[in-house]
């Protein structure tokens, strides 16, 4: 497992913090906001991003992707962070490509995985009942009726759900609410009978959404992989998300630290620097040991999961937790150490706080994967 | 390529056949070899280890030939590491001489004085300790006050040193003395170095939190010390003692490695034991939740370890990051031995006596021990600051 990028990786490194820091900075967040976009996102640089083969990163050679994998990926995410830009890439390129490829037949893949790569097709996984991350407890029923199924349940937090084509659902096919056997995954058309979904706005200015599904009607080529066998691939593809977002909040973690050591040399009270006061170097120079441990966290589980590694889900957990606490640190600490403008509105390192807290609580929190980190080791 | 895999290939059968059986589990607290005098080696196959090693040079792998070292290419000693690492090879010497005053001697020493002194560091012969704080001078290192006062060929040194480690158990000192009080206080430092058999030089053992005497108070009365032991030039001492403060921190930075002292058992374990276990899980959940913030800061730091030593290996200059390993590894040490103290409850509070498992006293007394990791060889504070300064470039 190799913790320093290799060439092609850092080419892909570079190419993307070029191209979110030109043609995504954080203004266009904040106009998708202000306008209240109904995408909330920008399709024609979705595009561009499909282009650049982004989108084809986890999609197989024979499938129109490049199979270059999650350390790719990781650094695209992470550039992606560094401008809180709102884009597909996590719930498409990554969840999407990663279900229909580790769970997916052949026919599920040529149909779906060209609309992706492309660019066209937007997915969103539709995991979440509670208030909290809990993937193992799922009450959305999935009937057999006939030779095909119907679904009934209400589904939150699901990212890029008011914009997706396609809606990859979390159903239970048997067992109770909590066994981890009888979970099916279903592809269900967004437009499907019975299918209702209203956006979510959240405190990020980023997509998510409520789906609710009354008496929805899919035939059997719905199920994604085996049923009653959705949990393990759901897993699988979770840890990617896990380090994915990871890679994401690393970013965003990277740029608010950054501004704000900035910050403190620009700003003066008392005549001099506020970054000349031991009270804050202190706390800057701990933010900064955080981000620096995070980076390798984060990097081991990309590198993990592009070779099945043994410890691929006990590194994702570790990123995923470390991830969380240093953007809570580096988020808190933005706003306080930018003192009074920090509040505002107008300036940005707002936005990344209030990013911080959502993808906190995305596919679990600090909290979350510290008792799975411990259930993993043995204790 | 073919070169290096020549060299594994004799390093694995090498090892396989000189290192005995004891030198491949994991090192327990007392069994160190810093060598030395004055040693003495609690099990005898410490001994055999260091010196079979050392006959090769490989207390000191990439140390010149020409002085006793192994003299390794980066590349093989980074085959010689790995190939310990993979039968669990304790090291066969640590100390003073090895980590900060060879490569210091190496650097800024006379030839002299490394045909001299670099020999018997590497057979682990002389134990060396490190006369640098004083009372007056913890933090603020560079105000020290030892005097030493060139007389025709010799320094005449009087002052008093304080926490030098293990002073009573070394054989020599490298010291920092003042020797031109009236320049700017980092500019009238030199660098000697001072027999411990030498008249007038005399060390205390202080006791500690912890009931041990690893540090020392060394007083120097009239110690007459030839012009020839001082190090680099007179009065440019100071460089010197930052850089070999480089290699102590980054010595220190290398606390709860793989291959470092161990704790009895994995603290889960001891958690386990202490307050049972509901479905595998600690029963406790404030408890398990601490374990695991310990445990998993401790892996991500091994991670940003390896993370550096990649870099450095595919020749990267070294990053930022190394700036805060010492900072990091220690405050680090310190929250292991606090879950430690958690997990066992009343277990890990004896002092001493027959009702408490050896293991657990021993814990005890490093959970206090590592309370000076955070204040020796610079303080967090220090470290912080130094962070701060070089590394995020804010004002002073």
């Amino acid at each position: 497992m190799a913790l320093v990028l290799n060439s092609e990786a850092q080419l892909v490194r570079d190419s993307a913090l070029e191209f979110f820091a030109d043609k995504s900075p954080i203004l266009m967040l904040r106009k998708l906001r202000d306008s209240r976009d109904a995408d909330g996102f920008s399709r024609p640089l979705w595009r561009e991003m499909a282009d650049l083969g982004w989108t084809g990163f986890l999609v197989p050679e024979a499938h129109g992707g490049s199979e270059f994998g999650m350390v790719g990926l990781g650094q695209v995410l992470e550039a992606a962070g560094r401008t809180l830009a709102a884009t597909p890439l996590l719930s498409t390129a990554l969840i999407a490509a990663s279900a229909i490829d580790l769970a997916g037949s052949e026919a599920q893949k040529q149909k779906y995985f060209p609309g992706l790569v492309s660019g066209d097709a937007i997915f969103a996984l539709a995991l979440e009942e509670g208030a909290h991350h809990n993937p193992n407890r799922i009450a959305t029923t999935a009937k057999r009726d006939g030779d095909g199924f119907v679904l009934d349940g209400a589904k939150r937090f699901v990212i890029d759900g008011h914009v997706a084509n396609q809606l990859i659902v979390v159903a239970r096919t048997s067992g109770g609410q909590t066994d981890r056997n009888g979970i099916t995954l279903f592809m269900v058309p967004a437009d499907a009978a019975g299918v209702a979904i209203t956006r979510s706005a959240m405190i990020d200015s980023r997509n998510a959404a409520r789906v609710t599904l009354a008496g929805v009607r899919v035939g059997a080529d719905a199920v994604l992989g085996r049923i009653d066998g959705g949990a393990d691939p759901l897993e699988a593809v979770l840890d990617r998300a896990r380090a994915g977002l990871a890679a994401e909040m690393l970013g965003s973690s990277s740029e608010a630290f950054e501004r704000t050591v900035q910050y403190l040399k620009d700003r003066k009270q008392f005549g001099v620097a506020i970054g000349s006061f031991q009270a804050l170097k202190h706390r800057a120079a701990q933010m900064f040991c955080e981000v620096e441990v995070t980076r390798s966290a984060v990097t081991a589980a990309l590198a993990a999961l592009d070779e099945n590694a043994n410890d691929a889900s006990l590194l994702a957990s570790l990123a995923k937790a470390k991830a969380s606490d240093t953007a809570y640190l580096t988020g808190n600490e933005g706003v306080q150490m930018h003192g009074g403008i920090g509040m505002t509105d107008e300036h940005e390192i707002g936005f990344f706080m209030k990013r911080a807290r959502v993808a906190q609580a995305m596919f679990g929190d600090g909290a979350f994967h510290r008792d799975r980190y411990a259930a993993l080791t043995g204790y | 390529m073919a070169v290096v895999d020549n060299f594994r290939a004799e390093t694995r059968v090498w090892l396989e056949a000189n290192c005995p059986a004891s030198m491949r589990t994991p090192m327990p607290t007392d069994e160190g070899s810093s060598g030395g005098l004055r040693a003495e080696y609690k099990n005898p196959e410490t001994k055999i280890w260091l010196d079979r090693m050392s006959a090769k040079g490989w207390t000191t792998p990439t140390w010149p030939a020409e002085y006793g070292g192994g003299g390794l290419g980066k590349d093989e000693a980074m085959v010689l590491e790995e190939e310990m690492r993979a039968i669990g090879c304790r090291s066969p010497l640590s100390g003073m001489g090895i980590s900060m005053l060879g490569p210091v001697l190496l650097e800024y020493g006379t030839e002299a004085q490394r045909v001299e002194h670099l020999p018997a560091i590497i057979k682990g012969e002389i134990r060396w300790c490190q006369g640098y704080s004083e009372p007056g001078a913890g933090s603020d290192l560079a105000g020290l006050q030892t005097r030493a006062v060139l007389q025709g060929d010799h320094y005449l040194v009087n002052g008093h040193k304080i926490w030098t480690s293990n002073a009573h158990l070394s054989d020599k000192i490298f010291c920092l003395v003042r020797t031109d009080p009236a320049a700017k206080k980092h500019e009238g430092i030199s660098f000697l170095l001072i027999d411990m058999a030498w008249e007038g030089v005399r060390a205390r053992p202080i006791t500690l939190i912890s009931g041990y005497s690893v540090f020392c108070e060394t007083f120097l009365e009239n110690v007459r010390v030839p012009a020839g032991n001082l190090v680099g030039e007179n009065n440019k001492g100071w460089t010197i003692a930052k850089r070999l403060l480089e290699h102590e921190r980054k010595g220190i930075g290398g606390i709860g490695a793989p291959g470092a002292p161990t704790a009895d058992k994995p603290v889960y374990v001891i958690a386990k034991d202490a307050v049972g276990e509901v479905d595998g899980k600690i029963a406790d959940p404030a408890l398990r939740n601490q374990i695991s913030v310990q445990l998993m800061n401790t892996h991500a730091f091994q991670l940003t370890r390896r993370r550096a030593a990649e870099a450095s290996e595919a020749g990267q200059p070294p990053g930022p990051m190394s700036a805060m390993f010492k900072y990091y590894a220690t405050e680090l040490n310190k929250t292991r031995y606090e879950a430690v103290l958690a997990a066992g409850g009343d277990q890990m509070l004896g002092w001493e006596g027959g009702e408490y498992d050896p293991n657990h006293l021993r814990n005890t007394r490093e959970w206090l021990r590592s309370k000076a990791n955070t204040i020796e060889g610079g303080t967090s504070e220090v470290q912080l600051n130094i962070i701060a300064k070089r590394v995020l470039g804010l004002p002073d």
